[in-house]
């Protein structure tokens, strides 16, 4: 393998697909970095498989670009692209053995002697000895596994993984993401990996882009995108979010002011996507914490008061729905560290923030409506 | 319990006890008894008398009987004396069976994977021709390439044939007719083979740097193996023992072994002479199939 400069990185410009009057992609635009594991997390339907299978060339784009470094690949033919698939059904050929699956791709491009590398790939997915077996006879993660070493024996420029994972139960599930970080780690091979599991996506990229309808949402590290989201979709699908109504009304220092129900709130302006009109103002559950009076609230935190309607104990936490005067259900995660005594439905509390946790986020009408569907049932105090 | 959680985990209920276990055990037997008995009766037995009816004195006639004499000389004179309609029958199957694979894997190759929702229409319009005769259908192709007909016409005048070239009573006409009655035997089973090929492989192979045509030969067509040897048998088998092409298309130049056969048993009142021909036929149909399944059998495997 050639030691692969900056300019090999993959860049979607403009990308638009439709199927009829329909748009599966719209108009999309990234660049992934080369090197990188960058994830696509998205609803399904979100037009996820057909990003990747654009990138592929088995899908002709209706406009925009698939550019690899400064080569415009758009028109290029699948076999001529230097870019491999793992796909989502493994498309395993059913009459070749898994050395000859393996070998596929060495062999279509005139390489002789496969066998040493066929071994080794089937040693880095941990099926040495399967070679002479059939894709039925072998598990849905092992057929998996194979799937993965057919694409990467080529060293592609590109890896594009369809949940791959999607088929395999939790433990699995998690072993292989592992297992897939750690070889993406050793062959530092462009990894893009589909998944609509927010938890996946987080645990394995460097990136994550959030698909909704055609569209990337936002696109960063995955704790910057976690800790200030850029959309309600986005707070929503990636995690909880509370989401109050609020008004943005201007400027104060560092600050931006903000009235919320007729209570008065502050964001750093550094955590505020606008100054000025409808807002949502945003607290993840975890950063929501409970006292049971204002007096107990600590100093510089700003505060709701409420009433526990709802305590479930999960273990590592416990999770509370707190009703507020107006009516808006929030939800606080309190860690079961054993400092605070289990709050009972009924009790009156004061919920409460450090503002630097806060975030301020644009409130379209549209947007508000469809949040709840497309995301898990947003928690926070929609009306 | 802990026996029971290691079982399989199986959708269906467990299996009834079995009870009456003699009863079960006869039943696949008493299943093929009918058809056993039909094959017996209607098969080994005729088969038997066939053989020995090519073993007959052939000094014998049906009038004055014929006597069981171990005539095994029946074989090599019947070779001597109609090896070449013997071996015409071989080349024209041949011929057409390459014509009909030429033209009925891309045709069922588009009606697989291609036709859409006309699918079942198409599949209909390869039957539909098998809903009359034969015979009259052998006989409809007589009129289109007949000598005074619009198609000779035609190439007549754009000089594809000579002024007196004619398509009817031609080595060409027999093929045609073979290559058109069969072609059916041949795309079934192709299509069957061909529509549970999954396009997705053939994506996947284009992404491992297969071209086109790569793909072709190292998926479509190993997957559909089983459909061209199922329908290259079927084909091939009832085209070599055919005798109604060459009689109604062609001239006792293009006549093949099946037309020798004919007349064996049914002009010449020759039955040892028919019988021998029969089971060389037979013999070289059978000894055909057993090598091309071999080959096509390690073929699957590579
Ligand atoms: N060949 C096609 N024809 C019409 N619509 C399609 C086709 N392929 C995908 N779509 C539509 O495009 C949308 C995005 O599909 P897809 O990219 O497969 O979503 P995802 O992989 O994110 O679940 C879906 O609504 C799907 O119905
Ligand atoms: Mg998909």
């Amino acid at each position: 393998m050639t030691r692969e400069s900056p300019a090999d990185d993959l860049r979607l410009a403009d990308l638009t697909k439709r199927f009829g009057v329909f748009t599966a992609v719209d108009d999309l635009s990234l660049t992934v970095p080369q090197g990188s594991f960058f994830a696509l997390l998205g609803a399904s339907g979100c037009g996820k498989t057909t990003t990747l299978r654009m990138i592929a060339g088995l899908e002709q784009p209706t406009g925009g670009q698939v550019l690899l470094g400064d080569r415009d690949i758009t028109g290029l033919r699948p076999h001529k692209r230097p870019v491999n698939t793992v796909f989502q059904s493994y498309a395993l050929f059913p009459h070749l053995d898994i050395h000859e699956n393996v070998a596929f791709g060495l062999r279509r491009r005139g390489i002789r002697k496969v066998g040493d590398q066929v071994e080794r790939m089937l040693a880095l997915v941990q099926l040495q000895g399967y070679g002479r077996r059939r894709p039925a006879q072998l598990s849905g993660g092992q057929q998996q596994r194979v799937a993965l070493a057919r694409a990467l024996i080529n060293h592609p420029q590109v890896l594009l993984l369809d949940e791959p994972l999607g088929a395999l139960d939790l433990k699995l599930r998690r072993q292989m993401q592992v297992e897939l970080k750690r070889i993406q780690a050793e062959v530092g091979i462009t990894f893009v990996h589909v998944t609509h599991d927010q938890e996946e996506a987080m645990t394995m990229a460097d990136t994550v882009a959030v698909m909704n309808a055609g569209r990337i949402e936002q696109l960063g590290a995955p704790a910057e995108i976690y800790e200030y989201p850029a959309t309600a979709f986005v707070a929503n699908f990636l995690g909880q979010s509370n989401l109050l109504t609020a008004e943005a009304g201007g400027r104060a220092g560092d600050d931006v002011r903000v009235t919320a129900h007729g209570t008065r709130f502050s964001v750093p302006a550094g955590r505020a996507r606008l100054v000025d009109g409808p807002a949502l103002l945003g607290v993840r559950p975890e950063k929501l914490h409970l006292a049971d009076g204002v007096d107990r609230v600590p100093a510089g935190h700003q505060h709701v008061g409420g009433v526990v309607t709802d305590a479930s104990y999960v273990g590592v936490s416990t999770q509370y729905l707190v009703r507020t005067a107006w009516g808006a259900e929030l939800s606080a995660f309190a860690a079961n560290s054993g400092v605070a005594a289990p709050l009972a439905p009924g009790t009156a509390v004061t919920a409460h923030w450090d503002p630097r946790h806060a975030f301020l986020l644009p409130r379209a009408g549209a947007d508000e409506r469809t949040e709840g569907r497309l995301g898990q049932p947003p928690v926070g105090a929609l009306p | 319990m802990t026996a029971l959680a290691h079982l399989p985990t199986s959708t269906r209920p467990p299996a009834p006890p079995p009870v009456r276990r003699g009863r079960h055990r006869l039943l696949p037997y008493l299943l093929l008894l009918p058809g056993a008995a039909w094959l017996l009766v209607f098969f080994a037995l005729p088969l038997l008398q066939l053989a020995a009816a090519s073993l007959y004195d052939p000094a014998g006639s049906l009038s004055t009987g014929y006597a069981m004499t171990w005539a095994v000389g029946n074989y090599p004179d019947a070779v001597q004396a109609y090896w070449p309609q013997f071996s015409r029958s071989f080349l024209y199957a041949g011929i057409a069976l390459v014509i009909a694979l030429l033209m009925g894997y891309p045709l069922a190759y588009a009606i697989a994977q291609k036709a859409g929702r006309w699918k079942h229409l198409l599949l209909v319009a390869v039957v539909a021709p098998m809903f009359t005769s034969f015979l009259v259908r052998t006989l409809a192709w007589k009129t289109i390439l007949s000598d005074s007909g619009a198609l000779v016409g035609l190439l007549r005048d754009v000089h594809l044939l000579g002024p007196d070239g004619r398509l009817l009573a031609t080595p060409a006409a027999v093929v045609l007719g073979l290559t058109y009655n069969f072609l059916p035997f041949l795309v079934l089973p192709l299509y069957a083979s061909l529509e549970r090929l999954d396009p997705r492989l053939l994506e996947a192979a284009s992404d491992l740097y297969a071209s086109p045509l790569r793909a072709f030969a190292r998926v479509t067509l190993p997957l559909s193996l089983p459909g061209l040897t199922a329908g290259t048998l079927l084909f091939f088998i009832p085209a070599t023992g055919d005798y109604i092409n060459a009689e109604l298309l062609g001239t006792p130049n293009e006549y093949m072994v099946g037309n020798v056969i004919d007349s064996a048993f049914l002009v010449r009142l020759d039955y040892p002479q028919g019988a021998a021909l029969s089971f060389l036929l037979m013999a070289a149909i059978l000894a055909i199939v057993f090598v091309y399944l071999r080959k096509a059998g390690t073929e699957e495997v590579l």
